[in-house]
């Protein structure tokens, strides 16, 4: 590896929001060498994507900014914001989270790409400035360039989208590329092809990365430096093989420990008997207007028995959701039967339909969503227990504070609002209101996937405790084949509306049969540098050399 | 475990919004103007000097001095105890207005929102149709049929101006209705007047707040501009509104300016006051975002664009 001079260099970074009475950032300091690629992780609220946003002048007006940084000698911090201006976008790219949000709608790629090349080449003509547009199109991988100029950003899938923000974030030249989570809204095969796409554009134009992510597997993909964040200040600093292998700070071992799939596998036995629910043939289809319909699950088979753990996976649009709504009877099915506890659980037969109803909990994914912010968690969990028990107030109250210590929460809290709850604590209390009435199914669409890893961890093992005690089945919807790895005993994979494979969890993800399961295990990164630069190399067809 | 349980918790949401009122220039302003103008209409049995009825043969159209604070009007009646006891009859007038508004916005839109399909375009029809038609001009003809009374310019202000309620509502309820916890409630089972009550209005009334503060004031306009044309309070009571009709003629206009300001004064206040409160809830209930992007605004930013200088060219 060539000497690295610092490209970025940041110092005692301080940053206070508004209305705050504490620093986001306190006092960290770091560089970003040339032709590096440096990760910074952490968990939410630990101030990540604030220094990055700090770093190219965009907080908020109202926040209070300390420190100092350099980019390349000249200072951008404290700077004033016109030289900020020059730097950002020409020497500085940046990328964010959710491509469908950074491109404007209305106008086409090649309009914006043109914008974004008019202002950093004042020189190029009309023509030249085109032809620039498709090769920069053409270095982040897309498909006929000249063609795409002409789309708008609804035209074009998620993936695409990245990587056009990222031809945009290129058309500068920039030495340095700050990516805020560029791959957590996408899909895991997308996200490989992205990685990839960084990977190389750092390889051949030896352009920095400052790369800003929660997600241990995209750091051991990517990352050759890694920051470690945790409440503002940088915990752990080292070379990424370092990181894994043998992490010095306490917290960096704890994330590591959380991670899924690191932990042992699923280990409850199910019930082999009569299967709780059976799913034959299930149909669903969203009207889109004036009568036309549009079928989005195509005739899904599968069962579920008692004290078992279904994984139910696939990519976005798999629709996996929605038969997870429709078994809710949030949505109606088309066509196909649902038998659940040896009854028809279809529209043809209302009256049973009232009284199997409860026997169905569900856990959302989002924390913030999942709870009437209005109602104290007291309320929320005492929800079900009021609508289909009769309870006195004593035994109403005793019965959910029981629930709420199952969940492991404090008693005491029972009188506290959402708002007063994070997010891990959240879900605990959307548990407990599922499982309030004892139910024989639990379906719980992707309940972790908007947590940290840690509370994650806790949440699973609460799940799995939960289920021991009171042998519920679960259908676990998620697209985190780790997650699916620890927790479920079967697994379906679902694409497109339709299985592709269904089997144990370990003869599916370790040994599978369909080329779309073993692409989709292939994608998901792993924690493991030296295993995700091995794919790599098998992937692009390296010599091994590269990475002796 | 531990962990979880250390991690802080978020500010007491209840407490923190009613602070943050307090801390707000535009709610105090509007709190104390409304409740001073509030306690002198309702206390005005005590403070008025006169009845509002009693007229003084001796001192018809007088300016304001000698025992008659703002003056009497042209049949000798105290305008300053007139405009407390107009007072009472304009407040009320507004508010029970708004609470017309409420009961058939806050149905039609929470049918509309929650129902969707077909019921939802039976009632936006319905909403469009009661907005097509110009407020003055069908207020004045049910007026003019039902004759002018308080309870018909409250009924009629409400049938009229509730359509913006029922927007409203309607389109909270849209976005609330696909939130997880209402989808977690439909799935237990809870029925549907529970989910409208428990879950989709609880939400939805911080919007609705501000929505039926800012009703007020519009309800006291539009009593005043009815009253003004006749077709409204019907003297010998007083209202604001029917005080202001003394200003049709043009010599009050010009030589009896205690005839009309103080009542025009009074509504001015009184409206403006309530739009102080409307935007501090509204500042507080309903939050934006934060400050802008400090680089992105800057004047001096945009001037200066200074040419890059790309250092050390590599690669």
């Amino acid at each position: 590896m060539p000497e690295l001079t610092p490209l970025m260099c940041v110092k005692d970074l301080d940053i206070r929001f508004a209305g705050s009475s504490s620093s986001a950032v306190r006092g960290i300091s770091f560089t970003v060498g040339r032709g590096e690629i440096v990760a910074l992780v952490g968990e939410s609220g630990s101030g990540k994507s604030a220094t990055a946003l700090a770093l190219t002048g965009l907080l908020p007006g109202d926040a209070q900014v300390g420190g100092e940084a350099r980019f390349d000698g000249t200072p951008l911090l404290p700077g004033n914001a016109a030289q900020r201006n020059a730097f950002r976008g020409r020497r500085v790219g940046m990328v964010f989270q959710d491509p469908a949000a950074a491109l404007d709608p209305v106008f086409t790629i090649g309009w914006q790409l043109d914008e974004t090349l008019r202002r950093h080449h004042p020189a190029l003509d009309r023509k030249g400035r085109r032809d620039r547009a498709i090769s920069l199109l053409e270095a982040v991988g897309i498909p006929e360039p000249a063609d795409r100029l002409r789309r708008f950003p609804n035209q074009m899938s998620g993936g695409q989208l990245q990587r056009v923000v990222i031809a945009l974030a290129l058309a500068g030249e920039p030495d340095l590329l700050i990516a805020d989570e560029p791959t957590t809204a996408l899909d895991v095969t997308v996200q490989q092809g992205l990685l990839d796409l960084l990977w190389r554009l750092n390889r051949d134009r030896g352009m920095a990365i400052l790369l800003i992510t929660h997600d241990m597997g995209v750091v051991a993909d990517l990352a050759q430096r890694v920051l470690v964040m945790r409440h503002g200040v940088i915990v752990e600093t080292g070379d990424v093989r370092e990181i894994f292998q043998a992490p010095r700070a306490a917290y960096t071992r704890a994330l590591l420990a959380a991670l899924p799939g690191r932990a042992g596998s699923a280990t409850a036995q199910a019930d082999i008997s009569a299967p709780v629910l059976t799913v034959d043939g299930l149909r669903i289809a969203y009207s889109s207007g004036f009568g036309r319909r549009n079928e989005v699950v195509h005739g899904v088979s599968f069962d579920i028995h008692a004290g078992e753990f279904v994984g139910l996976v696939g990519e976005s649009g798999s629709g996996k959701s929605t038969i997870g709504s429709c078994l809710l009877g949030l949505i109606a099915s088309t066509a196909g039967r649902i038998t659940f506890d040896g009854k028809d659980l279809g529209r043809r037969a209302p009256g049973d339909v009232a009284a199997l109803r409860p026997q169905i909990g569900a856990v959302f994914q989002n924390p913030m969503g999942s709870l009437n912010p209005r109602l104290t968690i007291a309320e929320s969990i005492a929800e079900p227990l009021r609508t289909h028990r009769r309870l006195d107030a004593l035994a109403l109250r005793r019965k959910v504070d029981r629930l709420i210590g199952n969940v492991q929460l404090p008693k005491g809290w029972r009188d506290r609002l959402p708002a007063e709850l994070s997010g891990g604590q959240r879900q605990r209390v959307a548990i407990a209101r599922a499982l309030a009435l004892d139910p024989l199914l639990l379906i719980s669409d992707e309940p972790t996937s908007a947590l940290d890893v840690s509370v994650q961890a806790e949440i699973l093992d609460l799940l799995r405790q939960l289920q021991q005690e009171t042998r519920f089945a679960c259908l676990f919807i998620s697209h985190d084949l780790a997650v699916v790895r620890q927790l479920c005993q079967r697994v379906v994979v679902l694409r497109a509306g339709v299985v592709v494979e269904a089997d144990r969890t370990s003869r599916v993800l370790d040994a599978p049969q369909e080329p779309y399961t073993r692409n989709l295990v292939a994608s998901a990164p792993l924690p493991d540098p030296q295993r995700q630069a091995e794919k790599r190399a098998v992937r692009l067809g390296l010599r091994r050399e590269v990475f002796a | 475990m531990t962990e979880t349980l250390s991690h802080s918790t978020g500010p007491r949401a209840a407490g923190g919004s009613l602070r943050r009122l307090l801390q707000d220039p535009f709610f105090v302003i509007g709190a104390a103007g409304l409740s001073v103008l509030l306690l002198l209409t309702l206390l005005a049995p005590w403070i008025a000097p006169f009845s509002p009825d009693e007229g003084d043969l001796f001192s018809i159209e007088a300016p304001p001095g000698d025992g008659h604070l703002l003056g009497t009007d042209e049949i000798g009646r105290d305008v300053f105890s007139r405009l407390l006891y107009g007072g009472q009859v304009s407040v009320l007038i507004g508010l029970s207005a708004v609470a017309v508004q409420l009961v058939i916005g806050i149905s039609l839109g929470a049918i509309a929102g929650y129902f969707g399909g077909l019921a939802d375009a039976i009632v936006m029809r319905l909403t469009e149709i009661v907005m097509c038609f110009p407020f003055y001009a069908i207020a004045i003809t049910l007026a003019a049929i039902f004759g002018a009374s308080v309870w018909n310019v409250i009924l009629i202000i409400g049938i009229l101006h509730w359509t913006g309620l029922a927007r409203l509502v309607r389109g909270e309820f849209l976005s609330l209705r696909e939130r997880d916890f209402v989808r977690a409630a439909r799935s237990i089972g809870v029925s549907r007047t529970r989910i409208i009550f428990r879950h989709l209005l609880r939400n939805a009334s911080g919007p609705i707040l501000v929505y039926a503060t800012l009703a007020v004031a519009n309800g006291i306009l539009a009593e005043a501009a009815l009253s003004f044309l006749g077709l409204g309070v019907r003297q010998p009571q007083a209202s604001w509104g029917n005080m202001l009709s003394a200003a049709q003629s043009m010599r009050v206009l010009s030589y009896q300016w205690w005839l009309w300001i103080p009542p025009g004064a009074a509504i001015v206040l009184m409206v403006l006051s309530i739009n102080f409160l409307g935007e501090a809830f509204q500042r507080v209930l309903n939050r934006r975002p934060a400050a802008p992007v400090a680089d992105l605004v800057s004047r001096r930013g945009w001037r200066a664009r200074l040419p890059v200088t790309k250092g050390s060219e590599n690669g």
